[in-house]
């Protein structure tokens, strides 16, 4: 034995800046997809780690759906230019005026998966060969089993049965013209380590992890927020309760938890006590059982 | 247990583990077992179980769902690929590479035990040991994983009877010569009803060795890391074009090997050129010193030649460097492996071309011994090659170093990974 002994926080941190280094690396284009989650400003302060004092050698893509929290953009907006970095923004709007895809009706419209579309089109168009994603393989079933290294065929689309072994430090980046590859450096995180790690570095936060008072009601058991373009049932009644965000998307899918929280301590301590997992809050995995591989397979982040 | 989680998170360690077995050895049981007795397992997910087994006709909870994968999976009623599951205790965070246990699927065992430090091999007490045991075994101890841990389950099918047990384990001395684990150790266990998994078994009196959540939580995780022989692959050139780090330059990379401090000679190969260690540099500072698996960057005394691909090493603990390598080769794809066949090899950071001079012999993974068999390595097979590499290698024998012994092989036309290998010399 010796003292050489290095904590798990630091491994998982080590391990994630060296895949994302192999990705600057093997890759010609690549790009960060920025959600303004806790998973992408996690990853935003990975990759200033990883090339520290340079700046990061790609732009971040924001795929935007048109139905943001505030807060979101304005965070994003200062992030980028506290770190200099270069924003892109795929709009979900345009991809509808242009009649690449049609706006699904009723209650439950989301346009979380006409996303894809607008991805996988702001990849071609900037022709970018790399997307570095959040994606963590605790969220759900079907991302325990994708490869950190992940490919996608000229049509964007994933294909579960055919991936390549992925095996020690060694990842195969190579590809066709046209191909592209997403990138998932904290596969490997929990939630859990997710926040100690935003604890031990002291990553600032948007305002919507923490608890605010917000217009919400309730839908199959998840509190949604209200907004202008949240279309409710009868009987859906909207209410202001102290809320706070388990994941930060589009709008229109991401449920809210009743919480006191006010600091990363109060939330890992929350963590620690809760016994629904953060995805249970997102209301686009009640669809279905198998909801998120059938949208991975088409090329959802 | 009590636990602060905003304080002792700093304290803990992480292992990675991989499980293997025979189907219906109780692989996914003793999973879903230790997910739910760490309480890992969320009152969503156990929901999502609850309805499946019901709409199955199945009034208990079925432990074995919680680690059951992509839907087509689930409709055929079997694991077929390497999928990753987490849980912590206070005192480590897990990592579990989950892998089958079919004939067909080497690859993913391989797969899932290139990164652990622990294998667990899962015996069904009813049946001892099987070709499948001894395969699973084989494969864990080629490819280094340091400690292997048996366990005996099912125990509660044959009355928890110690007789049965000790058998097992002396069949299982059997093998051992073959075997090059740094530890093994035997535990009886019901994943069904949780006895020695988690908690201690009323019911095994006799047994006096720990739970297997002890075993996990005091295992010695830097086996398996070399702190002796000095490696740093570098991966990337920092350089920032920036005026208040106009000449700053550093070299990007992950600690592969030994102990590396400011102040040290370094050697850089295959160039050969000499320096000195000027700073370890990490985000907003510098270390004073870097060891495995820290990712770091270095700052070099002299300007001179480096780039991806390069290895920086120590004087007095060279690798070796040729252009002619044995590797212990897995195939993994259905297009088999051909002597004389041209591939792109991949090691550390370095990408070469290569040719495949010599097929040896193909190993039966049932026995560990050589086979006959020469003409070309198909799928889930396992065979010594020569390989000949277009540019030198910079490597260490996987024996040595599990991050710079081993190579992939990938195809020109696909870009497939095909190949898998460690290097024996
Ligand atoms: N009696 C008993 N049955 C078990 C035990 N572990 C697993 N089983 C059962 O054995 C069958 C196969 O288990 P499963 O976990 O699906 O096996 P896998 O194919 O190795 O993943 C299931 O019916 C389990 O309920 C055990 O310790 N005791």
């Amino acid at each position: 034995m010796n003292t050489y002994r290095i904590k798990h926080l630091r491994e998982l941190e080590a391990e994630a800046i060296y895949i994302i280094r192999e990705v600057a690396a093997q890759f010609e284009r690549p790009v960060l997809l920025f959600s303004g989650g806790k998973d992408s400003i996690v990853l935003v302060h990975l990759s200033l780690k990883a090339f520290w004092p340079a700046r990061i050698p790609y732009p971040l893509l924001h795929i935007d759906t048109g139905h943001n929290f505030a807060e979101t953009l304005a965070y994003r907006d200062r992030l980028v230019e506290r770190i200099g970095a270069t924003l892109l923004v795929g709009s979900v709007q345009e991809t509808i005026d242009q009649g690449r895809v049609v706006e699904e009706r009723g209650v439950n419209a989301s346009r979380n998966v006409l996303q894809t579309t607008t991805l996988l089109d702001t990849i071609a168009r900037y022709r970018f060969d790399a997307a570095i994603g959040g994606a963590r393989r605790d969220e759900e079933k079907a991302r325990a089993k994708e490869r950190i290294f992940s490919h996608r065929d000229e049509f964007g689309q994933w294909d579960p049965k055919n991936q390549r072994p992925e095996l020690w430090n060694i990842f195969n980046g190579r590809k066709l013209m046209g191909e592209h590859f997403r990138v998932f450096p904290i596969s490997n995180w929990t939630e859990m380590d997710v926040w100690q790690y935003i604890l031990l570095e002291q990553i600032e936060m948007p305002s919507l992890y923490f608890t605010h008072r917000r217009k919400v009601f309730q839908r199959d058991g998840v509190w949604l927020a209200d907004a202008p373009f949240m279309m409710k049932r009868q009987g859906e009644e909207v209410v202001e309760m102290d809320v706070r965000c388990r994941t930060i998307g589009d709008v229109t899918c991401t449920g809210v938890t009743l919480s006191m929280a006010d600091s990363v301590e109060d939330i890992v301590n929350e963590i620690a006590a809760t016994r629904v997992t953060e995805r249970g809050g997102r209301y686009d995995d009640r669809r279905s059982d198998a909801a998120m591989e059938d949208r991975k397979r088409e090329g959802y982040f | 247990m009590t636990h602060n989680p905003t304080q002792g998170y700093l304290d803990m360690e992480l292992l990675r583990f991989t499980t293997a077995g025979s189907v219906d050895d109780g692989k996914s049981t003793l999973i879903g077992r230790l997910l739910y007795d760490s309480k890992a397992i969320f009152e969503d997910q156990m929901e999502a179980v609850r309805n499946y087994s019901l709409r199955k006709g199945n009034q208990d909870l079925d432990l074995s769902l919680f680690t059951d994968g992509l839907r087509s999976e689930r409709e055929q009623g079997i694991t077929i690929d390497v999928a990753y599951r987490y849980f912590a205790t206070p005192r480590r965070k897990f990592i579990i590479a989950d892998t089958p246990g079919h004939i067909q699927y080497t690859r993913n065992m391989v797969t899932g035990a290139s990164t652990a430090n622990a294998a667990i091999v899962l015996i069904d007490a009813r049946n001892g040991i099987t070709e499948q045991t001894r395969r699973h075994c084989f494969i864990a101890s080629l490819l280094r994983i340091p400690y292997l841990i048996v366990c005996v389950n099912k125990m509660d099918l044959v009355g928890f009877d110690q007789k049965v047990y000790d058998e097992i384990l002396a069949d299982f001395n059997l093998l051992r010569s073959k075997l090059s684990f740094n530890d093994i150790t035997f535990v009886p266990i019901s994943a069904l009803q949780g006895d020695n998994v988690v908690e201690k078994s009323g019911m095994m009196s006799w047994y006096q060795g720990s739970t297997l959540l002890d075993i996990l939580e005091t295992l010695d995780i830097q086996t398996g890391l070399n702190y002796t022989d000095a490696r740093f692959p570098v991966q990337y050139v920092i350089r920032p074009h920036d005026d208040s780090y106009h000449d700053y330059r550093s070299y990007a990379g992950r600690v592969e090997g030994g102990v590396f401090k400011p102040g040290d000679k370094v050697v850089v190969l295959p160039s050969g050129l000499t320096s000195t260690i000027e700073s370890i540099d990490v985000f907003q500072g510098s270390l004073p010193e870097a060891f495995p698996p820290q990712s770091v960057s270095f700052r070099l005394a002299d300007d001179i030649d480096i780039s991806r691909g390069d290895v920086i090493s120590k004087v007095d603990s060279l690798p070796q460097i040729s252009q002619e390598i044995d590797v212990m080769m897995c195939w993994m794809n259905l297009r088999p492996m051909k002597a004389g066949g041209t591939y792109v090899l991949r090691q550390t950071t370095r990408e070469v071309k290569c040719i495949v001079k010599e097929l040896y012999h193909k190993i039966d993974i049932n026995t560990l011994e050589p086979g006959t068999d020469t003409n070309n390595l198909a799928a889930n097979e396992i065979g010594l090659v020569n390989l000949k590499v277009a540019k030198p290698l910079v490597y260490d024998a996987y024996s040595r170093n599990r991050q710079t012994g081993s190579v992939i092989l990938v195809d020109e036309g696909t870009n497939e990974t095909v190949g898998v290998g460690m290097i024996i010399g």
